[in-house]
C-alpha cells in the first residue's frame, strides 16, 4: 500500500552550511523497519533533486528508530547568502513527509 | 561532600528569543544553572555591523534587559549564568551588565572569556602554517580574504570551568561551542576529567538537548501524528528544557511543572539529532560523541531519561568560522488576488525580466517565489490546484556586488499597479538592500588559538 511519510512518521530539518539536515522518526520499530527499506539515499536524492546538488548522506540509529538525512549543497550556498524565504531549511522537513512509500 | 546531581536549565535559543519561560525554571524548576545560547552562525555578522557603527557595541542587546528582569529572581534562588552574550565584545557586554548592576546596588561576579576572535590574527595564523583552506572542498581563503568581516574560533567548556572555579555568577563569553555553556558547569561541579570522554559526551548531549530552549520541550514539533504539534499543551507558556544530570552523566530532561510544552521520547529526540551531520562522529571542541549508543527513556510526566553516551577522544583541531561580505540582496513583493491570481503573478515576473533586460541591470542571481505556492515548499510544492488558489504574491530577489544595482531592483516595481496585470496590492514598498554574507568554516590548530583565551572577573556594588 502506498502511504505518505506524513502519515507515518515525524521529521526535523534544520542548517549548517549549505547542508541541509533532517531527522525522520518512526512510532514504532516495524514502522522503521519500513522507512530503513524504503527511504534510500537513491529515493531521497530523487525527491529533493530540485533542491540538493550534492550527495544525499544516510544514518540509521536502531535505538532511536531515527534515520538521519543529510542534502549537501541544498541550501543556495547557506543562509545568510541565500536569496530563499526558507533560507534555514525548516522547511525541508515538511517536503520529506511528503514523499510516498511502499509500507 | 559529593555532589549527587545537578540541575542545569535552558537559557535563549537564539538572539531575540524569550526569557519569559527561563524565570519558571528558575522559579520552580529547582535550576542552579542557565546556559543561554545567543550566536547563530550568523549572529556575528548582525554584531559586526552594530560594533561598525560603535565600537562599545558588539554583544547581544537582549544581555542587559534579560539579566535585569531574571537578577533578582536568580540571586534570590542561588542560579548562575553562562551566556555566549558577548558576541564579538565580551568585555563590552560586561561593561555594560556591570553599570547597570552597579546603578540598582546590585552585587554579582562577572566573569568574561575572550581569545575566540581571530580577525586579527589571520595572517599570523597562515604565518604559522595554517592553510585555513575552506573545510568543505578545499577552496583558498585568498579569495574572500579581503572581504572578511570576521573570524572566530569555537572555544570548549575549560576557560568556561574556569571562570566558575574563580566563583563567577555570570559568564559572559563570545563565540564557544554552543554546547560547552551546559557542559561547562557539570565538569565544574562533578571534577569530570578531560580526558573523561564518555562524561564528556554524555554532558555534551545534555548540553545540545537545551541549547535551542523551546525545542526541546514540545517547540517546533513537526510531527502530524496522533501524539502530533496539535496536542502539545499551552505551547503560550512553554517551559523550557531543564536538565537534572548524575555524576556519572547520566541525565533526565524535564521541565518546571505547571509550563506548556511537552518533554517525551518524541520531543526530546526530534532535538537530539537537529542540526547534527555525521551522528556517530557529532564534533565539539571539548569530545566528539557518538549518538548511535544513546538510550532515551520515556519516564512519563515530562520525564525521558538519556543514558550510554560514549566520547571518543576531543579533536586535534578547532574550528573557525568567518565571515565574509558576500554582495547585496533587492527584494520586492507584490499580490494578486483571484481569480487567475498565479497567472497574473507569472506575468508580472515576465515583464520584470523584460525590462531588467531591456535596461542592461545585469545581476548575478534573480531568485523568484510565490507566496501562498512555493516560497517555503520549493520545487516540492503541489501545484495541482495552482489556478484556484484566492491569492499569491509575487516575490522577487536580486543578488548584486554593488549595492546600489541591489537597491535599483524594487524600483521596477511601483509601476505595474497602474500599468500592469489587474489586482495588484499589498506592494512592500521600496526596501533597502540587505548585505549578504558568507560563511568560511575551517580548522586551526589548538595551540594557536588556547594561548590566547583569557578570563577575568570583575564584582559588582562592592
Amino acid at each position: 500500500m502506498k502511504r505518505k511519510l506524513v502519515d507515518i512518521a515525524h521529521a526535523r530539518s534544520g542548517d549548517k552550511g549549505d547542508r541541509c539536515d533532517l531527522g525522520l522518526f518512526a512510532p514504532d520499530a516495524a514502522t522503521y523497519a519500513v522507512l530503513k527499506r524504503e527511504v534510500t539515499p537513491e529515493r531521497l536524492a530523487r525527491h529533493f533533486a530540485g533542491m540538493a546538488s550534492g550527495a544525499v548522506e544516510l544514518y540509521p540509529l536502531d535505538k532511536l528508530l531515527a534515520l538521519k538525512i543529510v542534502l549537501n549543497g541544498a541550501l543556495s550556498g547557506g543562509a545568510a547568502r541565500s536569496l530563499r524565504s526558507d533560507n534555514l531549511g525548516k522547511c525541508a522537513a515538511a517536503a520529506l513527509l511528503r514523499m510516498e512509500i511502499d509500507t | 561532600m559529593v555532589v549527587k546531581s545537578i540541575r542545569v536549565g535552558a537559557g535563549l535559543g537564539f538572539y531575540g528569543d524569550s526569557w519569559r519561560p527561563v524565570a519558571a525554571s528558575i522559579e520552580r524548576g529547582g535550576v542552579q544553572y542557565i546556559g543561554s545560547d545567543h550566536l547563530a552562525e550568523l549572529t556575528l555578522a548582525i554584531l559586526q555591523k552594530d560594533r561598525q557603527r560603535d565600537p562599545s557595541a558588539g554583544y547581544t542587546r537582549d544581555l542587559v534587559p534579560m539579566l535585569t528582569t531574571l537578577w533578582p529572581l536568580a540571586q534570590q534562588h542561588g542560579v548562575k549564568f553562562l551566556l555566549n552574550a558577548g558576541g564579538l565584545n565580551p568585555e563590552g557586554a560586561r561593561d555594560a551588565l556591570v553599570a547597570e548592576f552597579n546603578k540598582r546596588g546590585w552585587q554579582a561576579k562577572i566573569a568574561t572569556v575572550t581569545g575566540d576572535a581571530v580577525i586579527d590574527r589571520i595572517d599570523a595564523l597562515r604565518a604559522a602554517g595554517e592553510p585555513l583552506a575552506h573545510l568543505d572542498g578545499g577552496a583558498a581563503i585568498d579569495s574572500v580574504r579581503e572581504r572578511m568581516l570576521f573570524a572566530n574560533a569555537y572555544l570548549g567548556a575549560q576557560p568556561l570551568v574556569r571562570a566558575l572555579e574563580a566563583g563567577a555568577d555570570i559568564v559572559l563569553t563570545g563565540r564557544v561551542a554552543d554546547a560547552a555553556l551546559f557542559l561547562a558547569p557539570l565538569i565544574h561541579e562533578f571534577g569530570w576529567a578531560a580526558d573523561d570522554w564518555n562524561r564528556l559526551a554524555a554532558g555534551l548531549t545534555v548540553g545540545h538537548l537545551l541549547e535551542c530552549s523551546g525545542q526541546g520541550s514540545g517547540g517546533n514539533f513537526n510531527s502530524y501524528l496522533g501524539n502530533g504539534w496539535e496536542s502539545v499543551p499551552d505551547l503560550g507558556h512553554i517551559g523550557y528544557p531543564i536538565a537534572e544530570v548524575s555524576a556519572d552523566g547520566t541525565a533526565v530532561i524535564t521541565k518546571a511543572p505547571d509550563t506548556g510544552g511537552r518533554v517525551d521520547f518524541d520531543t526530546v529526540r526530534q532535538q537530539l539529532l537537529y542540526e547534527v551531520h555525521n551522528p556517530h562522529a557529532y564534533y565539539s571542541p571539548d569530545v566528539v560523541l557518538d549518538m548511535g549508543t544513546l538510550k532515551l527513556e520515556d519516564l512519563g510526566g515530562d520525564r525521558v531519561r538519556v543514558s550510554g553516551a560514549t566520547g571518543q577522544p576531543r579533536p586535534e583541531k578547532l574550528k573557525i568560522v568567518a565571515g565574509f561580505d558576500d554582495g547585496w540582496a533587492g527584494t520586492a513583493t507584490i499580490g494578486y488576488s483571484w481569480p487567475g491570481a498565479m497567472k497574473k503573478a507569472r506575468a508580472t515576473e515576465a515583464i520584470v525580466r523584460q525590462q531588467l533586460a531591456e535596461a542592461k541591470l545585469a545581476y548575478d542571481e534573480i531568485h523568484t517565489e510565490f507566496l501562498g505556492f512555493n516560497s517555503l515548499l520549493g520545487t516540492l510544492a503541489d501545484d495541482s490546484r495552482i489556478e484556484e488558489l484566492n491569492e499569491v504574491y509575487l516575490k522577487m530577489s536580486v543578488r548584486a556586488k554593488d549595492r546600489r544595482l541591489a537597491e535599483a531592483f524594487p524600483r521596477q516595481f511601483p509601476w505595474l499597479a497602474l500599468s500592469g496585470p489587474p489586482t495588484a496590492s499589498g506592494f512592500s514598498g521600496i526596501e533597502p538592500a540587505r548585505q549578504l554574507l558568507g560563511l568560511w568554516p575551517t580548522l586551526v590548530r589548538r595551540d594557536l588559538i588556547e594561548p590566547e583565551i583569557k578570563v577575568s572577573l570583575q564584582e559588582t556594588a562592592q
